[in-house]
């Protein structure tokens, strides 16, 4: 047709620079907003730590053969000192080790669950609020019964059905989990499907495919992000739950809430073994919580302010 | 070239409400209530009304946004209320358009370049990445703006800027035809002078066809070569824009040019005098029965209110849809 | 007080505190408006129009906003020293304001009387000398108030929700919420640019038959320039937080002679028809690295080294008509 060629001038190593320019920019604000925000400093400082510790949990804990089949009755049950941070349990093991060790697991079934419910509940959730209609309403109802499934109850009839191992505890729990990130992405899906950026898209003749993954997902993301922040905490508390029921790791390995429900007997004489795991797991979720409060605070001006 | 690029013909556009649990239907908005009109080949075609009157309902259903609940649109030739897959593509090509909102036309989350790399490849114009972006750094001069601002974000773009960016989007496929809903409502006056001229050289250059709807009649006055103007979905004049200021014959068009708010005391002293009776604008859910301004007009009598008069060529080129507009009136040259 | 004016603002400065720095927005406005005056405050967006309002209704929230210096005075009284609790007098009763968007300004989950009957008994609590008024006595205002403003069935509108009113409709009631407790001086802030045409025209018109016979002066924001020309007697033309020209609106429209205003007008397409000026070369200036002298100077065909050196008084043409630029300021008069 007709011609639309004009002389170009630039050249692309001026693109680049802008491009960092850019970026550096855009990320500079958000830290900004985020370090002026006490509630995200300390959540983030908290979840930075316990993430720090538990990859480095070999070479941070004073005594990482503990963390493992041990045993050293002598020294069972010495309250908290100066060789035993945090005391010993009933076998001689060094509680803060374990607890570290802990983490570990801890973390590791949160990344699991979320790693599989979430993008899972995601294109659920995307494909509902888009296309609507039928597609919507079988996959919400769907959502629904799920939904009415206490997670807690979920995995105890599978680990009553099967083998109780925490594998099989947390696919459970994820099977459940997915549900949550569906409603949220349904309900933000249906809102961006009226505005005039997905319509534009529309008449340039992007296919669905394209509209959802470049035009709505985006704008999905930051309640995404929130909402896994401050779901990895109620996820380690289930976990925990589940071990301290006696369905998740088997000794000798070490896990929070197994650790409690061990320790639990002997209170409360010996209170070492229960209060430190217990809180433990406070001090996380605490973390999650903060920082995903923060998050929200901070993408929420992001989002709101221009 | 005497066929027109566009043709509507009879464009009707309901909206469904419904409420209730299982969505029962309790009625429509009546957006567009049969339309017909031409747009010949580069063309400024001007498209008014007030809030109601369907004008960008009928924008968004010429672009395929909305599907029509009735009525037939031709494009060069072409039946495109007919959705094949040949059809579509072909049409998304040559029809664009261009949004009101430069806040909300943009997706907040993705780059300029983003933005633009997609009618780049939805229709494949690009062999790869480097070849995409050397065709949006000329899109983004086109629309004169420094090809530095791809990798930008909206938000960091002005008003002015953003709604250039989104003409570019529509200039990236190479289009024939381009529907602007209001696309300088938004914006500041000095910022709309400098968009106009930009839409007016790009016409020019490219030979484009434009449908401009505006509630702005000031500026559909300066930019359209013919203008129709609408209200409650149906058209109740059309004529070449000079002619429908000079002597404008329906009793709503001499309202709503009389209510326009003017600079100087030319344009006040050149104001028709208005025809109406105050009132609210009815709701196109439950429009008046007959010619839909009767509730409002000065002129109105027992047929208004009963029979829709037909739109109807008063004097060549100039459509009048009124009961007391004929070829008996005095005030109509031949 | 034997005041001649309801309002003056003197030489303000208005600086907000933000990420990349501080932001000067408003730089040393003055004006002022008589009793009984409509005034007409015109700029584009990011003029500052809107942040002068807010200073005026007390609206700034004071960090991250500063006021280096400045002065405010209602009807003779600074507010910008008085005491909140001073203020709160003040608020509602002598300086009403309605806002750009009905459908924003009114709470969508009360219904038109409630939110009446809130404006009302607020005022009459700050006048105490009456003591409170009876519920009916305010219904009985509020209903008086509806009539005033050419609402049909004010029992019913009272009765409703917002969500069931007309644009057009939900203007007049705030129209009305704005004058029943006979304010000194209204603050319109773009009145009628959420409704159509025909019905912005009955909207204007009402409130300036409603403003002349109360007496009310009137503070009108907006960039619509032929709002302003149909509505004051006055305008002051803003740019980059400074005023660029004042006058009588006839003669300021008629022959405008700052760069920026001439800019401005010509831009404006005409009802007439005929080609519209090429807009104004340049974008609006950044109030962190804004311009020195005359803020308008980097955009200004006209501009000479001075310019962007101090920024150019107020002189006089004629009486009445100011202009801040030194392409007059040679002509002689005097600086206001």
């Amino acid at each position: 047709m007709k011609n639309k060629q004009r002389v170009l001038s630039s050249v692309n190593s001026e693109f680049t620079t802008t491009q960092w320019m850019v970026l550096k920019d855009k990320v500079g604000r958000a830290w900004y907003r985020f370090r002026r925000n006490p509630i995200s400093i300390t959540g983030g400082s908290i979840v930075l730590l316990v993430i720090l510790l538990a990859i480095l949990a070999p070479y941070v804990t004073p005594y990482p053969q503990h963390a493992g089949a041990f045993t050293d009755f002598l020294n069972a049950f010495q309250a908290p000192s100066k060789s035993y941070w945090f005391g010993t349990d009933e076998i001689g093991r060094d509680i803060f080790t374990r607890v570290i060790f802990g983490y570990r697991i801890s973390l590791m079934l949160a990344v699991i669950v979320l790693g599989i419910s979430v993008p899972l509940g995601v294109i659920l959730g995307l494909t509902a609020g888009y296309f609507g209609g039928i597609i919507e309403t079988i996959i919400m109802r769907i959502t629904d019964v799920f939904l009415a499934i206490p997670p807690l109850l979920m995995a105890l009839a599978i680990c009553a059905a099967f083998t109780p191992t925490i594998e099989k505890a947390m696919l459970a729990i994820a099977s459940i989990w997915w549900t949550w990130h569906c409603r949220l992405v349904c309900g933000i899906t249906r809102s961006i499907k009226t505005e005039e950026f997905v319509q534009a898209s529309w008449v340039i003749g992007d296919s669905h495919f394209r509209i959802i993954f470049k035009d709505i997902l985006p704008n999905c993301m930051s309640a995404i992000i929130v909402k896994i922040t401050l779901d990895a905490g109620f996820v380690i508390l289930v976990g925990a739950g589940l071990s301290f029921l006696g369905l998740g790791t088997q000794p000798p390995k070490s896990d929070l809430g197994t650790m409690i429900s061990y320790g639990a007997q002997y209170l409360p004489t010996k209170w070492w073994p229960t209060v430190f795991p217990s809180f433990a797991i406070l001090f996380l979720i605490l973390g999650f919580n903060l920082l995903g409060d923060g998050l929200r605070d901070m993408l929420d001006v992001e989002t709101g302010g221009i | 070239m005497n066929n027109p690029l566009l043709s509507v013909e009879n464009l009707v556009k309901y909206f469904p409400i419904r409420v209730g649990f299982f969505q029962r239907r309790i009625g429509k908005v009546r957006a567009v209530d049969g339309v017909s009109f031409d747009i010949k080949n580069g063309e400024i075609f001007g498209l008014v009304g007030e809030s109601g009157s369907g004008k960008s309902t009928v924008g968004k259903t010429l672009v395929k946004i909305y599907k029509p609940t009735g009525g037939a649109v031709w494009f060069k030739g072409r039946d495109v209320t007919k959705s094949t897959k040949e059809n579509l593509r072909f049409f998304k090509k040559e029809v664009q358009m261009v949004f009101q909102d430069p806040k909300s036309s943009l997706n907040p989350r993705r780059s300029i370049k983003s933005t633009l790399e997609d009618p780049l490849i939805v229709h494949r114009i690009a062999q790869n990445g480097r070849d995409r972006e050397r065709i949006i750094g000329n899109l983004l001069q086109m629309v004169e703006l420094s090809p530095t601002y791809m990798y930008k974000y909206p938000s960091a773009l002005s008003g002015g800027q953003r709604q250039r960016v989104a003409i570019a989007r529509a200039l990236a496929v190479n289009p024939s035809f381009i529907v602007l809903d209001e696309p300088t409502s938004a914006l500041d006056v000095s910022v709309q002078a400098k968009i106009i001229h930009l839409l007016q050289g790009l016409q020019r250059e490219f030979h484009l066809s434009y449908l401009f709807i505006s509630h702005d009649l000031s500026l559909v006055r300066t930019i359209a070569r013919r203008t129709a103007v609408m209200y409650l979905g149906r058209i109740y004049e059309i004529a070449p824009t000079e002619e429908l200021f000079t002597s404008p014959l329906h009793p709503y068009t001499r309202t709503l040019i009389s209510a326009v708010p003017v600079v100087s005391k030319e344009e006040q002293q050149a104001k028709p005098m208005k025809q109406s009776r105050g009132g609210e604008i009815p709701s196109p859910v439950n429009p008046p029965n007959g010619c839909a301004f009767h509730p409002r007009c000065s002129l109105a009598d027992k047929i208004c209110s009963q029979q829709l008069p037909d739109l109807v060529e008063v004097m060549r080129g100039h459509f009048v849809r009124c009961h007391h507009v004929s070829f008996n009136m005095p005030s109509v040259k031949q | 007080m034997g005041n001649k004016y309801i309002l003056e603002i003197r030489d303000l400065h208005v600086h907000f505190r933000v990420y990349e720095g501080i932001s000067r927005v408003i730089d040393g406005v003055s004006l002022y408006i008589a009793k009984g005056e409509r005034v007409g405050l015109a700029g584009e967006t990011g003029c500052g129009k809107t942040v002068t309002m807010k200073t005026v209704m007390g609206m700034l929230k004071i960090p991250p906003a500063i006021i280096p210096c400045g002065e405010v005075c209602l009807d003779g009284r600074d507010i910008l020293r008085m005491s909140p609790k001073e203020f709160l007098q003040i608020k509602g009763t002598e300086i009403s304001v309605i806002f750009q968007d009905p459908m924003n300004a009114l709470n969508p989950v009360f219904t038109v009387g409630e939110q009446f009957y809130d404006v009302i008994r607020f005022a009459q609590q700050r006048f105490s000398n009456g003591g409170n008024l009876s519920r009916e006595r305010i219904r009985n205002k509020m209903i008086a108030a509806l009539k005033e403003v050419i609402l049909p069935d004010p029992e019913r509108i009272a009765n409703s929700y917002p969500l069931e009113l007309s644009g057009g409709m939900r203007q007049r009631v705030l129209i009305a919420m704005a004058l029943v407790n006979n304010p000194k001086l209204l603050i319109a802030d773009e009145p009628g640019t959420a409704l159509d045409v025909t019905i912005q025209a009955q909207i204007l018109d009402l409130m300036s038959k409603l403003v002349e016979t109360k007496g009310i002066s009137v503070l009108l924001i907006t960039h619509n320039l032929g709002v302003i020309q149909e509505t004051t007697e006055r305008v002051y033309i803003m740019y980059g937080g400074q005023v660029m020209e004042t006058a009588p609106t006839n003669v300021l429209f008629g022959n405008p002679k700052h760069p920026y205003s001439q800019g401005l007008l010509s831009s404006v397409p005409r009802l007439t028809g005929g080609e519209i000026a090429e807009g104004i070369p340049g974008t609006v200036p950044d109030y962190i690295t804004a311009p020195s002298g005359c803020r308008f100077h980097p955009r200004c065909n006209y501009a000479m080294p001075i310019c962007a050196q101090k920024k150019p008084p107020l002189t006089m043409l004629e009486s009445d008509h100011y202009v801040a630029c030194y392409l007059y300021a040679k002509q002689g008069g005097q600086n206001e």
